[in-house]
């Protein structure tokens, strides 16, 4: 069975079309609003995290105190970066929908003569 | 027949019979090594937590937590927390930049021979190390089981030979199959554990946090009663806060270096399905290390550290649940579901060691980027797949089951972290990066956790004659890093090499390149489609 090559290297748009994209205010624009969001997510999350190997290590004492029955706050602790996990994921779906849209408002802004269709390789 | 063989082959059958669908299915590169980038965003969640949710999470973490309590959990809470650095940073950017390989994403804008050179050695190295973590679960594994007359070797050559069979003739498609009917199995099997463990207790969650606030056992001759709820059983003073924050990193960022992880998210038509299929493997693989808290927890209870240490080893205590929860048809099956799984992810390992062969060594290095046909990088894949194998076959038949597997796997996590992890975040977010950055942060950062791990207290000691039936040290004598896991130098050690070497060098290339990345990465423009048949 012969198939077309995966990426045929003509068909590549040049370095000045990728600047031209790169330049474009849509996507200066798309990166800004992808900043706003991963950044601050990744910086809270990784504080969050190292948070837990660090207190466990240097107030054991804290702990290793009862937050109900014989349940520490050291497990719940460890729990709730489960449940921080989870949050983070879902608040990046919902933002990245976000992004989907402006990606495709900037694909129909730049698009290159080549390639404005992607699956027009047949 | 025994329980645990009449599982076992089922799931066998069935794999093999996805392995022919996939071999009929599979036609050409994109197909063979990623599955024709049709798969879903469910599948490949279902596909990602299977590959992590290894033979040395389920039986190495499960022992960790069973005989040092809460800070055995801390290997959990790291493996799962690791899913959010992929998600906000690496599935999305790698899909749209990248073809089969983390090789692929560094090659973009960086001088592919010496950088693809470097990833595929790194990546092999990686491999390598994990699927020895994986094989000591199974070696311990069929000592459990050793009832079922099936001894250590045979069950390592049948293990290979199958592992071979999916991998050479199925390629991604197969193995994807078999990882997420693996990973069903697992959940499955870890319910149920979970369920047994507080019925046990009557269902009052109170009762099964008191006794596992009180569990008597032996340590060093002396009857001592711990609170396993606590921290503290594991990392001690004086050097145990420091290897804890070391152990966190590397469980950090090494899950974003492990290279059949990252191959995953080539198999995904789009960066979106990428994106979803990591929410998908999160919501999976945290109710799994959650439920490994309950397992283990149970076994130190159930069971007792002592019992677990004499019958079996550290990385027996989830089995050794079974037994006393389920008797003999509950250990066959968990035995045969815990095999399942060390299958499944050293097929998952093999393919994406043989695919880094093929693709960034054999096409990229020694062929200098021109593929004179495709069907040829398969074969070199299918051969590369062969010696893959029968290394680890040996490997294992000559490693005994002397060690956790957890920590085993979190070594191998340490040199992903310091190695693969600096250079792929660095080459998708610095502009200024370069080959030379890339080389130098490649190659530092694998020497270094590589040295590290050799000269620390698991492979350098002086073993007293009389303590318990550990294995000996590799080296006797006094341990130089005082940490069991490296990360803490090791990982600044592979950013500061590959910032260094980038600062010392100059490229323009590459830093002209960084627009096209840039654009591809966030864009998805020129991202390899998926094939349709």
């Amino acid at each position: 069975m012969k198939r077309l090559p995966e990426s045929d290297p003509s068909r590549r748009p040049n370095e000045a079309e990728w600047n031209r994209v790169a330049n474009s205010a849509e996507f200066r624009h798309l990166l800004a609003v992808k900043r706003i969001f991963i950044i601050p997510a990744f910086v809270f999350f990784l504080a969050y995290y190292l948070l837990l190997p660090v207190l466990v290590g240097y107030a054991p004492r804290l702990m290793s105190a009862s937050v109900f029955g014989t349940v520490t706050v050291a497990y719940v602790f460890a729990l709730s970066q489960f449940v921080v996990g989870w949050t983070i994921a879902c608040l990046y779906l919902k933002a990245s929908s976000r992004f989907d849209e402006l990606v495709k408002e900037l694909l129909k802004q730049n698009a290159f003569q080549q390639e404005d269709n992607p699956r027009g390789a047949k | 027949m025994p329980i645990s063989l009449l599982v076992f082959l089922v799931f066998v059958a069935t794999t093999l019979g996805i392995t022919y669908w996939a071999a009929k299915r599979s036609r050409g590169a994109s197909a063979y090594f990623a599955a024709g980038r049709q798969i879903t965003a469910w599948q490949n969640g279902f596909a990602v937590a299977g590959d992590f949710m290894s033979g040395a999470a389920f039986l190495g973490i499960v022992g960790l937590i069973a005989l040092q309590g809460f800070d055995g959990f801390l290997y959990s809470v790291g493996g799962f927390i690791a899913y959010v650095t992929i998600l906000l940073l690496i599935a999305e950017p790698l899909r749209n930049a990248g073809k089969y390989t983390m090789g692929d994403v560094l090659a973009y804008r960086l001088r592919p021979r010496p950088v693809r050179a470097m990833a595929a050695l790194s990546t092999m190295t990686i491999v390598t190390g994990y699927m020895i973590a994986q094989m000591v679960g199974a070696g311990a594994l069929v000592k459990l089981l050793a009832g079922s007359g099936i001894s250590y070797n045979i069950a390592v050559a049948g293990f290979g030979v199958l592992m071979m069979i999916y991998v050479v003739f199925g390629g991604m498609l197969a193995t994807t199959w078999v990882q997420i009917v693996k990973a069903a199995l697992l959940l499955t099997c870890t319910i149920v554990m979970v369920v047994l463990v507080l019925a046990h207790f009557g269902f009052s969650l109170g009762t099964f946090f008191a006794a596992a606030s009180h569990v008597t056992f032996h340590q060093q001759g002396q009857l001592v009663v711990m609170d396993f709820l606590r921290p503290g059983l594991r990392y001690k003073p004086p050097h145990g806060s420091l290897d804890l924050i070391s152990l966190s990193l590397a469980l950090l960022f090494g899950t974003a270096g492990l290279p059949h992880i990252l191959m995953r998210f080539y198999t995904v038509p789009d960066a979106k399905t990428a994106r979803e299929s990591v929410v998908w493997a999160m919501v999976l693989i945290g109710s799994f290390f959650v439920m490994t808290s309950i397992v283990g927890l149970g076994a130190a209870t159930v069971v007792g550290p002592d019992y677990i240490v004499t019958r079996g080893g550290t990385n027996m205590a989830g089995p050794l649940l079974a037994r006393a929860l389920g008797g003999e048809v509950l250990l066959g099956t968990v035995g045969a579901v815990a095999f399942a799984t060390i299958l499944a992810v050293v097929a998952g390992l093999t393919i994406s060691g043989s695919t880094s062969f093929a693709h960034d060594f054999w096409v990229n290095v020694i062929h200098r980027g021109v593929e004179q046909n495709s069907d040829e990088t398969v074969l070199v894949a299918r051969i590369a797949a062969l010696g893959v194998g029968a290394i680890s076959i040996l490997l294992a038949i000559a490693l005994g089951p002397n060690s956790n597997a957890g920590i085993l796997a979190t070594l191998a996590m340490a040199v992903a972290a310091s190695a693969n992890f600096p250079v792929i975040l660095l080459s998708i977010f610095w502009r200024r990066f370069n080959t030379a950055g890339a080389v130098a942060g490649l190659s530092v950062g694998l020497l270094a956790s590589i040295g590290l791990i050799l000269i620390s207290p698991t492979f350098m000691g002086l073993d007293s004659s009389n303590g318990p039936a550990i294995a000996r040290h590799l080296f006797q004598a006094k341990a130089m890093f005082p940490l069991e896991n490296p990360g803490i130098l090791s990982v600044p050690l592979g950013f500061l090499a590959a910032i260094m070497g980038t600062l010392v060098t100059s490229e323009p290339s590459s830093e002209s390149k960084f627009n096209e990345l840039m654009v591809r990465a966030n864009t998805g423009l020129g991202a390899e489609q998926s094939i349709s048949h």
